[in-house]
């Protein structure tokens, strides 16, 4: 069984306090902290998972500066065989149908039986990554699973579905599957994993080595642009509570005793 | 006649709220630049479901099929793309749900039609359009713009586009023949699994205290446990929480998990992501507790404490048991 993980380097923001860069496209990443996107790390560990059950190459791909062979890295620890980053100036401002197609390009060039993405990416969230390159590649998928069985070369796949409810669908092989957050869990890298393939090579292919045009890539080849960023609207908004915490708590208590708060 | 297409989302039987949200917005639309609406609506035994849709568009385009009874990307994608080369609607709305997501993407690229997702802000600018989403997880909306020529194709995110009431529109039911086969095909839909029936229903509880990403570890949960026993509250929580084990399925608050209408709902350590906020805006009154400022849970709570939780939560249960014995 050989799989393909697609994986993506972003800021961490949800504890973040997060303000808008100069360029009013793009937010100040300045002092954030960066990782392994969220729905990759789920995607990464049921990749190792199956190998070590089934055995075959876990191959992890991104597209990136230097900047994601660190969480390239992390796969590595995790478990995966071989990393891949896909760099090229040209793939600047690529938007979501571009992506899918500079990662169908690569993997082309790679045996597999089983393609691996994160659902959506924690920065632009569009969601559409791993559905196209299925496209692209001519194979069948299915978004958002929470739930794979591996069979003689099929796979059964849980969909999750609004407000608990999950569709089981049988797939051919191979297949893309968009994985959802909460599937397994993520194993711990320790910083002496992260050492221990510091010296792996992570090879690098850019514009020609994939066969493409550097008009097909990057903001020409791409369908949608980012115009401008802007703070999202607070509406009406909360009414704060303020003061020490002695007096918070009095307040919270008084609404809690006004509202129904209290049993 | 420029027509907009709204792909109806139907689930055993059910219209789902994002169609009615889709066909008030596509009106809206199409009102400002002369168009029509028009509602795809693929399945079998649907024929109820078209009559009701049926005053609210232009025409609903129904493909009734038996290849149709469950919804599979693989039938979606074939029919709709017929339809839509027939057609060539000027814009294509499809929900960003756990069915949108599935399909729009492949049949976007399989058209080659540009495609932008997750929109909470559609305009129409001349022959194009500029949408709004989201990034970062709610913290941050951008504009988008199209590159290239239509026809457009946008999902659209749930509970963005309240359904506006509008007048009856002399829609009709167009029978559009199906083009399916026998022929195999790669993705087979064998049955719904429901949610697991836990110890505890949320929905049924008037005090909610729910917790969320800022909790940290699983180790910190009794701290706000212990707060939620003080007020006679339950404890509920949002996706990370499950994700991370750290309490069942159940106790889920959002669009994966269960939609609650507490008379309280505290959120505490929740940053209000639209997918959390979609479970619990229904509440009476919400209580927000988070460190950051700018968290989007402070535009919907009623009220909001800016602090750390681990400082503030100790200090409210203290305060709750003493107040409650004088």
């Amino acid at each position: 069984m050989n799989i393909v993980v697609c994986i993506k380097r972003v800021p961490e923001t949800a504890d973040a306090d997060v303000s808008i860069g100069k360029s009013g496209k793009d937010i100040d990443k300045s002092g954030l902290a960066f990782d392994l996107n969220e729905w990759d790390s789920y995607a990464i560990e049921e990749a190792i998972l199956l190998k070590e059950k089934l055995g075959g190459m876990v191959t992890v791909l991104s597209i990136g500066g230097e900047d994601s062979n660190e969480s390239l890295r992390k796969c590595l620890a995790m478990g995966a065989d071989d990393a891949v980053r896909l760099t090229d100036p040209a793939f600047d401002g690529s938007d979501g149908f571009v992506t899918a197609k500079i990662l169908s390009e690569a993997i082309k060039k790679i045996p597999y039986d089983l393609i691996l993405t994160g659902t959506q990416a924690e920065d632009d969230g569009y969601g559409q990554v791993g559905v196209v390159l299925a496209q692209l590649l001519g194979i069948p998928h299915a978004a958002l699973v929470n739930r794979l069985e591996l069979q003689d070369k099929k796979v059964k796949v849980h969909r999750e579905l609004e407000g608990g409810l999950e569709e089981v669908f049988e797939i051919d092989l191979p297949a893309v599957l968009t994985i959802q957050t909460g599937i397994n869990e993520p194993r711990y890298v320790s910083i002496m994993g992260i050492r221990k393939v510091a010296k792996k090579e992570i090879k690098t292919l850019g514009v020609s080595a994939l066969n493409l045009k550097a008009e097909e890539v990057g903001l020409s080849g791409s369908n949608i642009q980012l115009e401008k960023i802007f703070l999202p609207p607070v509406g009406e908004g909360a009414e704060m509570l303020e003061g020490k915490p002695e007096e918070i708590a009095s307040k919270v208590f008084d609404i809690l005793k006004d509202k129904g708060g209290l049993a | 006649m420029k027509e907009i297409i709204v792909v109806a989302e139907h689930r055993r039987g059910e219209l789902r709220d994002v169609t009615w949200e889709m066909i008030s917005k596509g009106r809206q639309l199409a009102e400002g630049i002369g168009a029509e609406v028009g509602v795809a609506l693929l399945g079998k035994g649907v024929t109820q479901i078209a009559e009701a849709l049926k005053p609210k568009a232009h025409r609903v385009l129904l493909v009734e099929d038996d290849y149709l009874e469950a919804y599979n990307s693989e039938t979606y994608e074939k029919v709709l793309t017929q339809l839509m080369t027939e057609r060539k609607p000027l814009l294509t709305l499809i929900g960003h749900t756990a069915m949108g997501m599935d399909f729009a993407p492949g049949l976007a690229a399989h058209l080659k039609m540009p495609l932008a997702t997750d929109c909470i802000g559609i305009d129409a600018a001349g022959e194009t359009f500029s949408l709004t989403r989201q990034l970062y997880g709610g913290k941050i909306n951008a504009t988008v713009s199209f590159l290239k020529k239509g026809p457009y194709m946008v999902t659209v995110r749930s509970g963005a586009f309240p359904p506006i009431e509008k007048g009856a529109l002399p829609g009709e039911v167009v029978s559009v023949p199906s083009s399916l086969t026998d022929e195999g095909l790669a993705r087979r839909f064998l049955q719904y699994v429901e949610a697991a029936v836990g110890e505890v229903d949320i929905t049924q509880a008037d005090i909610l205290v729910s917790i969320g990403r800022g909790i940290k570890e699983a180790d910190n949960i009794p701290l706000v446990k212990e707060f939620a026993d003080a007020i006679g509250g339950t404890l509920s929580c949002s996706r990370p929480v499950v994700d991370k084990k750290w309490l069942p399925k159940d106790r889920q608050v959002g669009t994966s998990g269960k939609t609650v209408k507490p008379k309280v709902y505290i959120a505490i350590g929740i940053s209000g992501a639209f997918q959390h906020v979609a479970g619990m805006k229904g509440a009476g009154t919400v209580i927000a507790i988070n460190k950051d400022p700018k968290a989007p849970i402070f535009s919907v709570a009623t009220y909001g404490i800016v602090a750390d939780l681990f400082k503030i939560v100790p200090v409210l249960k203290e305060k709750v048991k003493a107040l409650k014995k004088s």
